[in-house]
């Protein structure tokens, strides 16, 4: 079977999966596919699914960044600490976002002109961009932002579709055009394919690196800034873990983590699945915890099955792994 | 030059210089804090280690082989709590028994990382990802968010922290640090002396090398990875010892501890090398950082902070600097060989061509 035809069948699957879900879903409430619960459905993990998408751009270059949830806490806080100083909103919002942009660039650098592996540069992220999170806070909440900020959070923008929602569709429009028609979404695909090759015939390939660490600390940022935004209040371990789920979301889409393939409509798709799996398992009554715990499960067997399905379509062919 | 090159190979500069660092860290803080050179400071950063360097040295194994297992942390939480459980409704349980429980359950659980990245052909980044969070969400699931408290627990149990083995003026030597520092030694001259410590580091210094060479590399990762869940088991027993009271979140975060502490040892992330003994110092370095951050008692909040710089600085010393000593290893290796000996003829040496 080509690259192509499993790529497919793997994308024919999450429909399906999809499908399934939604269908027992439906079943438990009549109302579930209604505007309101569809709208809340994305609202509730609308910073998770924003972040996934740039984390596709990193893993399809080869990469992987760890640090996200953390940077999206520390944009929080930074924003938080300035507000709390007696900052406009608005700087402080771009305080946030540009704390989140030093915090990419600075991973960046290390994975891409020291030459480190990000795997462990983004760990020390995770752990020390959330550090100098609580640094700023310590251990008090802080909140009584202004009204407009919290509505940013809340309030719908056109019809019932919030804001967080609009910026999604519009990042999701904007990657999707990046990845799968711009140069830059080429050397991302052929740096993820093969590092010495790019290298070789004369890709800059830092550059490029660069710009996605750049862009995943920022869209991460945004994403901490839209979740403060929500919630009204900011702690030290706000959004602590959600690494976890975003890399869930990207990893079932069927990108691969060595980098290379993947693309968009498959995350897309594993979106809907995961945010229709956790809605219905919450209408089914099932905490939040065994959430994780199938979440945890499907991250093993969207690498899994692929493997499985390798094995024995070579088997079936007579070749040997 | 010449002399230290022969006797001393570039990972034990890397971790003599970790040992300086600790020296360094020692005086810098001694002069910060007050009464910091006594038995009490030595004494609660040697029970704090305790855990951290035997959950490390399982990482370390995982790690020399290229892996990583990020679920030690949900690990430790289960055994601590389910042997917990079980030995505070079976109060009169043997010890013995109880250990090899909080043991062999942890092999268990690391025996299920092992098959999906073994024979399953998962990166283990993601198998370990993966069961991080189921491990805890059975915890919090089969537990009914209950805790282990103290009081229903033996008193040998409450009282195992305190047993001193034997004390050096007022440092006490602690059963639970002399057994971290027993499983040390172990798997130090394992690593070192036997074929199957070599192996580890074979396949991961160069996998398809170790393949050719016919080494049984699914049975060697999944042996790695049981071992480092049979050692977060046993970590899970200290912890229960330690702290008594076990709740559903015991052991959270630890993973990210116990890999700076590997990394901060200089064992490669992309395995291959470092040692058991570099894991411990890792460890060690931490629990100094850790206590006396919480002695100066402003900056409680700096320790993560400090945590992420240290793993960094780390991982970029061994890109940059040991890269160098290596190479100037190897040319002196070089040299070693090519230069012929001064008395009498050369040996036959076939000519360039």
């Amino acid at each position: 079977m080509s690259a192509l035809g499993r790529l497919k069948s793997w994308e024919g699957l999450l429909l399906a999966l999809l499908v399934i879900i939604v269908a027992v879903n439906i079943e438990h409430s009549p109302y579930y596919l209604g505007v309101g619960n569809i709208v809340n459905l994305f609202q509730l993990s609308i910073e998770k699914i924003i972040v996934a998408l740039i984390m596709t751009l990193v893993i399809i270059n080869g990469e992987i960044d760890l640090s996200v949830a953390s940077v999206m806490g520390l944009a929080a806080c930074v924003l938080a600490w300035l507000f709390e100083m007696g900052t406009p909103m608005p700087l402080a919002i771009v305080g946030g976002l540009l704390a989140g942009l030093a915090a990419g660039l600075f991973n960046g650098f290390w994975v891409a002109y020291v030459g480190l592996p990000s795997l462990a540069v983004t760990l020390a992220g995770l752990i020390g961009y959330r550090g100098i999170a609580r640094i700023l806070v310590e251990d008090h909440p802080i909140g009584n932002f202004p009204e407009w900020f919290n509505l940013v959070g809340q309030q719908p923008l056109i019809g019932p579709v919030t804001v967080s929602i609009v910026i999604f569709a519009l990042l999701f429009v904007i990657i999707a055009i990046t990845l799968h028609s711009s140069a830059l979404g080429r050397l991302v695909y052929v740096i993820g394919n093969n590092l010495q090759a790019a290298r070789y015939s004369g890709i800059r390939v830092r550059l490029v690196k660069m710009t996605l660490f750049g862009a995943s600390g920022t869209i991460a940022a945004l994403a901490g800034i839209l979740y403060a935004a929500r919630l009204g209040s900011v702690r030290g371990d706000m959004a602590a873990g959600f690494e976890l789920d975003i890399i869930t979301i990207v990893l079932l889409g069927g990108v691969s983590i060595f980098g290379g393939s993947g693309n968009l409509a498959g995350v897309g798709l594993s979106i809907l699945v995961i945010l229709n799996l956790r809605n219905g398992m919450g209408l089914a009554s099932i905490t939040g915890n065994t959430q994780t715990s199938v979440i945890g499960a499907l991250l093993i067997l969207s690498v899994l099955v692929p493997n499985m399905a390798q094995t024995i379509s070579n088997k079936w062919n007579g070749r040997e792994t | 030059m010449n002399w230290l090159q022969r006797y001393v190979r570039p990972e034990q500069v890397r971790e003599l210089s970790l040992l300086l660092l600790i020296i360094v860290a020692v005086i810098v803080f001694g002069s910060m804090i007050d009464n910091y050179y006594t038995s009490r400071t030595f004494n609660r950063i040697a029970s704090s280690v305790a855990i951290i360097t035997i959950v490390a040295v399982g990482q370390t194994l995982v790690v020399l082989t290229r892996n990583i297992d990020l679920s030690v942390g949900s690990i430790v939480g289960c055994t601590a709590y389910f042997t917990g459980t079980l030995l505070a409704q079976n109060n009169d349980l043997h010890p013995l028994l109880v250990v090899l429980a909080a043991v062999a359950l942890g092999s268990v659980l690391g025996a299920i990382n092992g098959v999906f990245v073994a024979w399953g052909r998962v990166p283990s980044i993601i198998v370990t990802l993966g069961t991080l969070a189921i491990y805890r969400g059975l915890l919090v699931d089969l537990s009914g968010a209950k805790t282990v408290t103290t009081d229903s627990l033996p008193s040998w149990l409450v009282d195992l922290p305190r047993v001193n083995l034997f004390a050096i003026g007022e440092f006490d030597f602690r059963a639970m640090f002399m057994l971290a520092l027993m499983i040390v030694i172990i798997f130090q001259v394992g690593t070192s002396f036997l074929a199957l410590g070599r192996r580890l580091y074979a396949i991961g210094s160069n996998p398809d090398a170790a393949k050719l060479i016919g080494l049984p590399i699914k049975r060697l990762v999944f042996l790695t990875f049981v071992l480092s869940g049979a050692l977060s088991g046993l970590a899970g027993f200290v912890t229960l010892a330690r702290f008594g009271n076990i709740t559903v979140e015991a052991g959270r975060g630890l993973e990210l501890e116990v890999v700076a502490a590997v990394v901060v040892g200089g064992v490669n992330i992309f395995g291959g090398s470092g040692t058991i003994m570099g894991a411990m110092l890792g460890a060690i370095m931490i629990g100094i950082l850790e206590q006396s951050l919480f002695r100066l008692q402003i900056s409680e909040f700096w320790r993560d902070a400090l945590l992420g710089l240290l793993i960094l600085l780390a991982v970029a010393s061994d890109a940059v600097i040991l890269q160098r000593l290596r190479s100037l290893w190897a040319r002196a290796d070089l040299k070693f060989i090519a230069k012929p000996p001064d008395d009498g003829p050369a040996p036959e040496r076939r000519a360039p061509p």
